[in-house]
């Protein structure tokens, strides 16, 4: 009896260890992957950690203190000087917040369902449809210099084509579209809405190539006309898309930039905070206190959009 | 080191691509880039040594090569090896901190005003008054105040300048009988002559900003003296007072005869204005018959300076320096010192105005036979100057100049009014930064 179970303690031992040597010896992942797998944690980690969260900390940190950039000694504490500078005596801060919100709007009003259209429009199987998508594309793609050009060509005061459409080019009545602060913010406006409507036209294309087309067939038959398909079908068919476009469309609202940038380097008229955070953070006017303190208020301004997009995807989650 | 880098990437990417690869070869990246920048800080300069090394931002074309010229030609005088290392311009100047606190060169180019004087008085840079004992009597007293640091030392070396003033064409003037003008009522009654006579009296562009800052430059100097335009750009006069009121309402008289969209044009198209003959006067620096491409355009265009208004007459003329200044580190450098001097000499500057043309030496005896008549007469008005400014971005603080100056300038220039009391403000904030 006693050997009895002596022996079937030692067959359960060996098979217990049996099965520990097997998984050992059928692991996915030897050594080697473990150290490469370690490193492909570790590395994005750091790099993470060196490029985004210190440099974050820091410029908190440095938006409290007075610094000439130079000798870490010339650093003195400022208190909340540098805020009360921006919200009090800095002309240009809020005008650029104006500017930022009226940027969000005009993209989420006028470009976003220009991108939305032109993506209904190429789905359609017409002819050239790659052509167009990809005209339509190439803003997004081309470098800022080349979008400076060409917007030159079109704005321009004196030999600009749409002065010269206008029949106002080179006389006095020409329209000063850079030049004009009422007017040099709309024709920035539609510079940017002709890249992001490319942008926008793209991520819908892969959108409703997505779309089950039994979903078409049943509503069809169900009697919707396509106005109700789109908005009653496919369009909610879409959510995690328009996910996406909303927040790309806040991001892109917020850092806009390089179109301001190349007309006139984000002043009179065209202040953007982050414009005005590159003003004084880079080149030979920098003045890192308020520099950095601008950038805070342009971080806490990013973080409303992202807290709600990340509260809203874990509630569905849990 | 960037093609080590590049071979080293393309070598984790050209085979087969792996994660371990990939890896591996970032690693790689790293530990070479690392290794690089360790091999980019040695640079050479001993204490005594006949070698000296030349940090240059003067990395456009014909400017590079002049100051090639100017090396050739010290290093056959005194057989010292100078190593020059350009830099591109506009990285020169926004990272010149750390340059300047890492392991600069032993002589590097700079300009004169506010920043000169602020790392002299940093003590990143080293004083020169035994250069200045060789070569000071080569300089007028215009040039000599503007090298000189708060200390009461010399830190810079000029090599060439380029007025500012107005320009004009001769042809248009003669046509309707206008004369030059000498006082400032003057220059506006000749201003609203030139309107009646169909003519955009003052071309005046201002899309970037900076052009702007020349007129208030020369407008504040005529009222209230190059001294308090100084202390003003130095933040040691307040903005908020009746002074600074003064100079913003003399400029209103003539906003009525500036180019009326003046906040949509660049310099350049400023210039084609005067060129065409549409436009009576222009004021602007030197470098504005860069745009006349065509001789006949060039040879009419003529100069006069910004007429007087209240005190000291035309004496203050702005024109901005440009030269040579030492490093903390290369002031051990004997070599580095006799290269500043050898700059203000007019074998110096001769040798690298063989090159570029576009400038004014500050030297002055130089030999001046190659200028055209209009240089001549631009270098007169310099060397007869009493004061030189810098131009506002230089003689201020940049952040006062970039991100508060050109704001109020472009405000002005929309509705005519100025806030002082708010510009004071914002002074005060980014002085106290410094």
């Amino acid at each position: 009896m006693t050997a009895d179970v002596r022996t079937r303690e030692q067959a359960t031992k060996a098979t217990g260890q049996g099965s520990r040597r097997l998984r050992r010896r059928y692991s996915l992942l030897n050594r080697r992957d473990k150290i490469v797998l370690a490193t492909m944690v570790a590395i994005p980690t750091l790099i993470q950690l060196v490029l985004v969260w210190i440099p974050t900390v820091l410029s908190v940190l440095l938006s409290f203190v007075r610094w000439n950039g130079l000798a870490f000694s010339d650093i003195r504490p400022a208190g909340v000087s540098n805020y009360q500078y921006i919200f009090q005596t800095y002309p240009s801060f809020w005008p650029a917040l104006q500017h930022n919100l009226l940027w969000l709007a005009f993209l989420a009003v006028v470009a976003t369902p220009i991108g939305l259209l032109l993506a209904v429009l190429l789905d359609q199987n017409i002819r050239g449809s790659r052509i167009y998508q990809s005209i339509f594309f190439t803003p997004v793609m081309l470098s800022l210099v080349l979008i400076g050009v060409i917007w030159q060509l079109f704005y321009s005061q004196n030999n600009g084509l749409l002065n010269f459409l206008l029949g106002t080019s080179g006389t006095p009545q020409a329209v000063d579209w850079f030049g004009n602060p009422h007017l040099n913010i709309w024709a920035a406006l539609i510079a940017a809405t002709w890249r992001h409507a490319g942008y926008v036209m793209i991520l819908y294309l892969a959108g409703l190539k997505g779309v089950d087309p039994s979903l078409r067939e049943a509503a069809a038959l169900d009697g919707a006309n396509s106005v109700q398909l789109f908005f009653r079908v496919i369009l909610p068919v879409m959510r995690p898309i328009n996910i996406v476009i909303v927040v790309i469309t806040i991001i892109e609202s917020l850092r806009a930039f390089d179109i301001v940038y190349i007309i006139n380097g984000g002043k009179n008229g065209l202040e953007l905070i982050s414009a005005l955070v590159i003003q004084f953070l880079v080149g030979e006017a920098q003045v890192i206190g308020i520099g950095s303190a601008l950038a805070v208020v342009l971080l806490v301004i990013s973080l409303v959009p992202i807290i709600i997009y990340l509260s809203r995807t874990f509630k569905k989650e849990s | 080191m960037s093609n080590e880098n590049l071979s080293a990437f393309s070598h984790a990417t050209g085979g087969t691509m792996t994660r371990r690869a990939l890896v591996s070869g970032a690693v790689g990246l790293g530990t070479l880039a690392a290794l690089a920048a360790c091999t980019g800080t040695a640079t050479g300069g001993a204490t005594a040594s006949k070698t000296l090394t030349f940090g240059s931002g003067s990395s456009d074309d014909v400017p590079k090569r002049a100051y090639a010229a100017v090396v050739d030609a010290f290093n056959k005088k005194s057989g010292d090896k100078v190593t020059t290392n350009t830099v591109a311009h506009n990285d020169f100047q926004n990272n010149i901190n750390t340059y300047l606190q890492g392991s600069p060169d032993d002589v590097f180019t700079w300009f004169a005003g506010y920043r000169m004087r602020f790392y002299a008085a940093k003590d990143l840079v080293a004083p020169i008054d035994d250069v200045w004992k060789k070569i000071g009597g080569q300089f007028g007293a215009g040039l000599a105040g503007a090298s000189t640091g708060d200390d009461g030392k010399k830190y810079f070396v000029p090599n060439y300048n380029y007025p500012w003033g107005f320009f004009y064409r001769k042809s248009v003037w003669q046509a309707k009988g206008y004369n030059v003008p000498t006082k400032f009522d003057d220059l506006v009654a000749l201003a609203k002559q030139m309107k009646t006579d169909g003519l955009t009296p003052i071309a005046f562009a201002d899309k970037d900003g900076w052009p702007a800052m020349g007129t208030f430059d020369y407008i504040n100097m005529r009222t209230n003296g190059y001294k308090f335009h100084m202390d003003l750009t130095a933040h040691k006069e307040s903005w908020d007072q009746k002074k600074v009121k003064d100079v913003f309402d003399n400029w209103k008289q003539l906003l009525p005869y500036q180019s009326p969209d003046a906040l949509g044009l660049t310099w350049q198209e400023g210039a084609q204005a005067l060129g065409a003959g549409k436009a009576g006067m222009y004021l602007l620096g030197s470098f504005v018959t860069q745009q006349f491409t065509d001789p006949a355009v060039l040879a009419d265009i003529d100069f006069f300076p910004f007429p007087e208004i209240a005190v000291e007459g035309t004496d203050s003329v702005e024109a901005p320096i440009d030269g040579l200044m030492l490093t903390k580190k290369g002031g051990d450098n004997q070599a580095a010192r006799d290269f500043l001097a050898f700059m203000g000499t007019a074998a110096g500057q001769e040798a690298y105005f063989s090159v570029d043309k576009s400038n004014l030496m500050t030297v002055k005896n130089a030999d001046t036979s190659a200028y055209s008549d209009f240089n001549k007469k631009l270098a007169g008005v310099i060397s007869n100057a009493k004061h030189i400014s810098q131009f506002f971005d230089r003689d201020a603080l940049p952040a006062m100049a970039n991100n508060v100056m050109i704001p109020a300038l472009q405000g002005f220039l929309k509705d005519g009014t100025v806030d002082t009391a708010n510009l004071e403000a914002q002074a005060k904030a980014l002085y106290a930064a410094q």
